[in-house]
C-alpha cells in the first residue's frame, strides 16, 4: 500500500518524458528511479561492523522468485547481482554470498532451514525473500507473522541483519494472488522489529507504470528478467550500503 | 426491568438511505476488486481502518431482519426460514456461477502466458492440475479464489440466520448479546473456518456475524432506541475525533515518514487490524461513520428521491445480482489491464463503465420484478414481502 501515491505522483511527473522513447539498452538510470520505493528507517550496524572489518558476508533465503532459470540463472539472479554491485560498490571489501533459496518454500519451511545456513555461512547480513508462496497457500496469517518473528530472532542472536524483500509484482496473476494482508504483515513485522523492507512490490509496480519494463508480455526468453533482478540486486546493494553508513539520517539521504 | 417485546417492525416505507449506501458500497466494493486500479484510492478503505465490506454486511443484516422480521410474524418461524434459506441457496448459485467464471480467467492465463520472471507467481495455477479436488472444495465454500470470500460469509450468515432471527424477535437485547458472546468467544479460542488447501476462511463468520445481527437488530427497532445517542453532539463529536485518528494513521501507511510522529506505544496497541476477525477498531471506524453518516444524511432528505441518487439507490436494491456483476467486472477489467492498456486513463474509463454497467443491470432486474409483478402468468402475484427477493 504504501507508495501508491508516491508512484502515481512519480508517475505523473514523468510519464511525458518516459513516453518519449522506450529504453532498450541500458536500463540502469530508470532503474534506479525505484530508490523513490525504498525507506532507509532502520541502520544496519552488524553490517557496517563487517564493512569496518572489510569482510562482509551475506546470506539470502528465499523461494522462487529468488531464482532465474536456465544454465547462467544462479549468476543472473539478483543474488549473484547483488553480491557484483556491492563488490563493485565497496572496493577492499571481500563480498561473501551464500544462498539458501528454493522454490515453493513457506516462511515457515525458510525458518525450518535457516539455523544450519547461518552456521555454515555466518553472514553479518540476512536478506529474506518472501510471502509469495504463503500467500498463494493461504497460510494463516497469524502463523506467517509468527514465522518471520521467529526467523528475525533466529537470524539476529546469530549476529546477523536483517532486510525483507516482499513480493514481486506480477500482474497477471494479480487477480489469483491475495497477496494484500501478507504483505501488509510482512510491513507490520518490519516495522515492529524494526527491520528494513526493500519493496520490491511497490518498485517493480513503479517501474511498469513508468513503462521501464513491460510485466504483461508472455515470453519465454530471459532478457527482461535478468534485467530486473539485475536492477534489484543493484538497489539492494545501495540500501546495503547506505543504510550501513554510520548515523544515517532518518530523513531523505542525498542521493 | 422486563423488555417489551419488539414485535412489529413498524410497517414504515424503506429507509432509502440503506439502498443508497448499500449501492456506493457495492461500487467501492467493485473499484477495489480491480488489482491495482488506480481509481480505487478514492475508496474508504484507504482514508480509515474500515471498508465497503462492513457497510455491505450491515445493510445486508439490517434489510435481511426488515424482510424476513415481517415474513416470521406474517407467516411464522418455519415459512420464515423455507425462505431465508432459499435464499442462501440462490447466493450460493450465484458464487458458483462465479467461480466458473474464474476457472475460465484461470484456465486463459494457464495457456497464454509465460515469463521467466513468474515461474513461481504462475505455480498458482497449480490446482488445474486436478480439478476434481479443487472444484469439490471450492463446491464446499473450502477453495475460495481472490475476491470470492464475501458471498461465502453472506451464505453462512443467512444459514444461521433464522434462529438468531426468531431471538431477536422475542428479546433484541438478548439477541444482540448472544452475537457479542459469540464474537467474543471467536477471539478467545481463535475459531474459524477451514479453508482450501490450508488456512482459514478470509471473513471469519464467527467474528463478521456481529455486524450483521447488529444490522438485524437495528432493523427491529434498535436504531429507534438508539436514536437519542445518535444524535447527541457529544457522540457525533466523538465519532468525528475517531474518525480523524484512523484517517491519520491511514496516511502513515501512504507516508511512511508520518510513521514517525505515532508514539511507539500507540502502533503496538493498534497493529495488526484484523479484517479476517473484524477488528474492534474496524468495528468502531464503521459505527463512526455510520454516526456521521446519519447526522448529515437523515431519512427524508430530498435528495434520495432525486436523480442523482438513483444510479446507486437502484444497485442496492438489487444488491445480490449488482454484487456478482460487480465481481465479473473485476475479472473483466483486470483483464482489460492486462490485455489492452494498463494507463491511468484505462483505468478510469473502464472504472466508471463498470459503475454503468451495474447501473443498468440494476435497472433492468428492476424493471423485471415489476412486469414479472404486474404480467398474467401462470406465477401468482407476488405479496407485498415478495419484495424481499432483491433486497436481503
Amino acid at each position: 500500500m504504501t507508495g501508491r501515491l508516491a508512484s502515481l505522483l512519480a508517475v505523473l511527473v514523468l510519464a511525458t518524458q518516459v513516453q518519449a522513447g522506450p529504453a532498450l539498452a541500458d536500463h540502469a538510470a530508470d532503474c534506479r528511479l525505484g530508490e523513490l520505493q525504498i525507506d532507509r528507517n532502520f541502520p544496519l550496524p552488524q553490517v557496517a561492523r563487517a564493512l569496518a572489518a572489510k569482510q562482509l558476508s551475506i546470506l539470502v533465503i528465499g523461494a522462487g522468485s529468488s531464482l532465474l532459470p536456465g544454465t547462467s540463472g544462479a549468476a543472473n539472479a539478483y543474488p549473484a547481482r547483488l553480491q557484483h554491485a556491492l563488490a563493485e560498490k565497496l572496493p577492499g571489501v571481500e563480498v561473501k554470498l551464500a544462498t539458501d533459496v528454493k522454490a515453493k518454500h513457506s516462511a515457515a519451511e525458510m525458518v525450518k532451514s535457516l539455523a544450519p545456513a547461518l552456521s555454515s555461512a555466518k553472514p553479518a547480513l540476512v536478506i529474506w525473500q518472501t510471502g509469495t508462496v504463503d500467500a498463494m497457500q493461504g497460510i494463516d496469517q497469524d502463523q506467517f507473522s509468527q514465522a518471520l518473528d521467529k526467523g528475525i530472532n533466529i537470524a539476529r542472536s546469530a549476529g546477523a541483519d536483517v532486510v525483507f524483500i516482499n513480493p514481486q509484482y506480477s500482474p497477471r496473476t494479480e487477480s489469483m494472488i491475495a497477496l494484500g494482508t501478507y504483505a501488509e504483515n510482512m510491513r507490520w513485522v518490519a516495522v515492529q522489529k524494526e527491520v528494513l523492507l526493500f519493496d520490491r512490490f511497490s518498485i517493480m509496480k513503479l517501474w511498469s507504470d513508468l513503462g521501464t519494463f513491460d510485466f504483461y508480455s508472455a515470453t519465454k526468453k530471459l532478457d527482461i528478467a535478468e534485467s530486473v533482478h539485475d536492477c534489484i540486486g543493484r538497489l539492494l546493494a545501495g540500501l546495503v550500503i547506505e543504510a550501513a553508513k554510520p548515523s544515517e539520517p532518518q530523513a531523505e539521504g542525498g542521493r | 426491568m422486563k423488555e417489551k417485546p419488539l414485535m412489529a417492525p413498524l410497517p414504515i416505507e424503506r429507509d432509502l438511505r440503506l439502498d443508497l449506501f448499500r449501492g456506493l458500497a457495492l461500487w467501492l466494493i467493485f473499484l477495489d476488486h480491480i488489482p491495482s486500479n488506480a481509481v480505487s484510492w478514492i475508496t474508504i478503505r484507504n482514508y480509515g481502518f474500515s471498508d465497503a465490506t462492513e457497510i455491505f454486511v450491515f445493510i445486508s443484516g439490517y434489510t435481511a431482519a426488515f424482510v424476513y422480521g415481517r415474513a416470521m410474524q406474517a407467516t411464522g418461524f418455519i415459512v420464515a426460514t423455507a425462505r431465508v434459506l432459499k435464499r442462501a441457496w440462490q447466493i450460493y448459485v450465484a458464487h458458483i456461477f462465479l467461480f466458473a467464471i474464474y476457472l475460465a480467467e484461470i484456465a486463459y492465463v494457464a495457456s497464454s502466458f509465460d515469463n521467466p520472471l513468474f515461474t513461481e507467481e504462475m505455480g498458482v495455477l497449480d490446482f488445474m492440475k486436478n480439478p476434481d479436488v479443487t472444484i469439490l472444495q471450492a463446491m464446499l465454500l473450502k477453495f475460495k479464489p481472490v475476491n470470492m470470500d464475501v458471498l461465502p460469509l453472506y451464505i453462512v450468515l443467512l444459514l444461521w440466520f433464522s434462529p438468531i432471527l426468531w431471538l431477536l424477535l422475542r428479546s433484541p437485547s438478548l439477541g444482540l448479546l448472544a452475537s457479542a458472546g459469540l464474537y467474543t468467544l471467536m477471539w478467545q479460542f481463535e475459531w474459524n473456518f477451514a479453508a482450501y488447501p490450508s488456512g482459514n476462511w478470509v471473513f471469519n463468520p464467527y467474528a463478521w456475524q456481529l455486524l450483521f445481527v447488529f444490522g438485524a437488530w437495528c432493523a427491529l427497532g434498535g436504531a429507534q432506541r438508539l436514536a437519542r445517542w445518535i444524535n447527541s453532539p457529544v457522540l457525533v463529536g466523538l465519532a468525528a475525533a475517531y474518525l480523524v485518528f484512523a484517517f491519520s494513521i491511514a496516511m502513515t501507511w501512504y507516508f511512511p515518514r508520518l510513521g514517525a510522529f505515532v508514539p511507539k506505544f500507540v502502533g503496538e496497541a493498534i497493529y495488526p487490524i484484523d479484517k479476517t476477525n473484524l477488528d474492534v477498531l474496524r468495528i468502531l471506524h464503521f459505527l463512526s461513520l455510520a454516526v456521521i453518516t446519519v447526522w448529515f444524511v437523515p431519512r427524508d432528505w430530498s435528495l434520495l428521491k432525486s436523480r442523482i441518487c438513483w444510479p446507486a439507490i437502484v444497485c442496492g436494491q438489487n444488491s445480490l445480482g449488482v454484487f456478482c456483476l460487480g465481481v465479473f467486472l473485476s475479472f473483466a477489467a483486470h483483464f482489460v489491464f492486462t490485455e489492452v492498456s494498463n494507463r491511468v486513463l484505462t483505468h478510469v474509463i473502464v472504472s466508471i463503465a463498470g459503475i454503468a454497467i451495474m447501473v443498468g443491470a440494476a435497472a433492468l432486474i428492476s424493471w423485471y420484478r415489476i412486469i414479472e409483478r404486474q404480467g398474467p402468468g401462470p406465477r401468482p402475484p407476488a405479496t407485498k414481502t415478495g419484495y424481499a427477493e432483491g433486497s436481503a
